[in-house]
């Protein structure tokens, strides 16, 4: 990659697949149980998260040479809050729909554990550039599970994507449902994420030995 | 200038500074976007209020389509014959009515005090619709709507709205398929109030008994679906005097 140097490239690679803030470090685990029975609100989550990490990271790294470390953990929690604020004012007054969506995100970004362990375990040691890619790239590995998990729970709990039908009509008993389909009602209740999850994390660790860990 | 990070004063005077930083960010941000904020939730009313009346930009196979917010302070003022706020069961003309936070008023009931009820009359068809506010709690956090009723007590329309339920479970009150099976169904049960429960037992999915009191529940949403007949409930509790006199006359 001419773009950026093979050790930054890693910082966006890395958490996409063999260091994955869910599968492998299982963090933000309470997110994407929550949100993640339609695809809609795991894109839109994503988004928000890729936004908010990018910036704080960047913010944090900043300020690296200057934070108390008595507070830092505060002075994190600051930083995550007011971005968010800002960005949910600014939606507020520029695009009200879209920051009705997003009004639910809110809470659940500020408590992200993956945006205050990427701060902690990065921003506050590194640069800005590396920080800034570091925390994209831990937004994306993010991002990726939660939209794969509403994938899988939106069209087998409810048989749509993105809200648009795609297995057939359940109640006028079309498409796959003519020949006796049901939708899965466990699929929209949180613990199917939890399985989806696991059967990721199970598929992952099969197809790459190396990272099971020891008993 | 080395700076010695780890001292109890630096650490405070950086607290302080801080709090004073990110407080006036703030405070400078939301009141720069105050007054577009005030209007977007103003359009936001109006469209709730219109659309319940059935004044909307629905095609049957769509999703929920508001009247555009460019004109929706028109049509609002177009369609809405009257806004009446119901003091004491007496009836005030207010033309503001429509800003009033319902929560509040519940609240000031509940404490015994006197509160300001809103009533939207509008006319579809020649006939006299009456749109009430609705106020409750869902799973996580408030719901609330409005709900339009002619002179039988017929609903003519509902909208839904939430804080913060679930995705894709109690937050899908505000959808279509949820909030159509309203329509036609009746307050009334052999002429008491009876209101209409979310109901997960009443074998209909496609809510063709319109004189059940029930409409068909949300699968794993059972706390937000309660608290949507527990709204519906309230709300002909305090409402109940007017009614009954709309349907005598």
């Amino acid at each position: 990659m001419a773009l950026l140097s093979k050790k930054d490239a890693n910082l966006i690679l890395d958490p996409l697949a063999d260091n994955n803030p869910i599968t492998i470090q299982v963090l933000g685990i309470c997110s994407a149980l929550a949100i993640t029975a339609e695809l809609k609100a795991s894109v839109v989550m994503a988004i928000s998260v890729i936004f908010v990490m990018g910036i704080g990271n960047v913010v944090i790294s900043l300020m690296r040479n200057i934070i108390p470390s008595k507070i830092r953990i505060i002075v994190q929690l600051v930083v995550i809050a007011a971005l968010v604020i800002v960005v949910d004012q600014v939606l507020k007054a520029y695009a009200y729909d879209l920051s009705k969506t997003l009004s639910v995100f809110v809470g659940l970004i500020i408590t992200n554990c993956i945006i205050m362990g990427r701060f902690e375990a990065f921003a506050l040691g590194n640069g800005i550039w590396r920080s800034f890619l570091d925390g994209i790239g831990n937004a994306l590995g993010y991002g990726v599970i939660l939209i794969i998990v509403g994938f899988f729970r939106e069209l087998l709990g409810s048989g749509t994507l993105f809200g648009i039908p795609v297995l057939g009509d359940p109640i006028a008993k079309t498409g796959l449902y003519s020949i006796g389909y049901e939708n899965n009602g466990f699929m929209i209740i949180p613990p199917a994420a939890l399985i989806v999850v696991g059967v990721i994390i199970w598929v992952q660790r099969s197809r790459n030995r190396a990272l099971i860990e020891e008993a | 200038m080395a700076l010695n990070t780890e001292k109890n004063s630096y650490t405070v005077v950086f607290a302080v500074i801080m709090v004073a930083v990110v407080g006036s960010v703030l405070a400078f941000l939301a009141s720069a976007l105050r007054a577009r904020i005030d209007e977007n939730q103003r359009f936001e009313k109006q469209q709730n209020i219109l659309y319940a009346m059935g004044v909307n930009e629905n095609t049957p196979e769509s999703g929920v389509n508001f009247i555009p917010t460019d004109v929706v302070e028109g049509m609002f003022t177009e369609r809405i014959k009257k806004q009446y706020v119901l003091v004491n069961g007496e009836l005030e003309e207010d033309n503001q009515a429509y800003l009033i936070d319902m929560k509040k008023q519940l609240d000031a009931l509940k404490k015994g005090g006197d509160a300001r009820l809103p009533v939207f009359i509008g006319e579809k068809e020649g006939e006299e619709i009456y749109v009430l506010p609705m106020h409750g709690k869902g799973l996580w956090d408030a719901i609330w709507g409005f709900m339009a009723v002619d002179k039988e007590m017929v609903v003519q329309g509902v909208y839904f709205d939430h804080k913060a339920e679930t995705a894709g479970l109690g937050a899908n009150i505000k959808m279509r398929f949820f909030m159509d099976d309203f329509t036609g169904e009746s307050l009334l049960d052999e002429g008491s109030y009876a209101g209409i429960t979310v109901s997960k037992t009443n074998n209909d999915p496609l809510n063709q008994d319109k004189a059940d009191n029930e409409v068909d529940a949300l699968a794993g949403a059972t706390i937000t679906g309660n608290g949507v007949s527990a709204m519906i409930k309230e709300t002909l509790k305090v409402y109940r005097p007017y009614l009954q006199t709309i349907r005598n006359n």
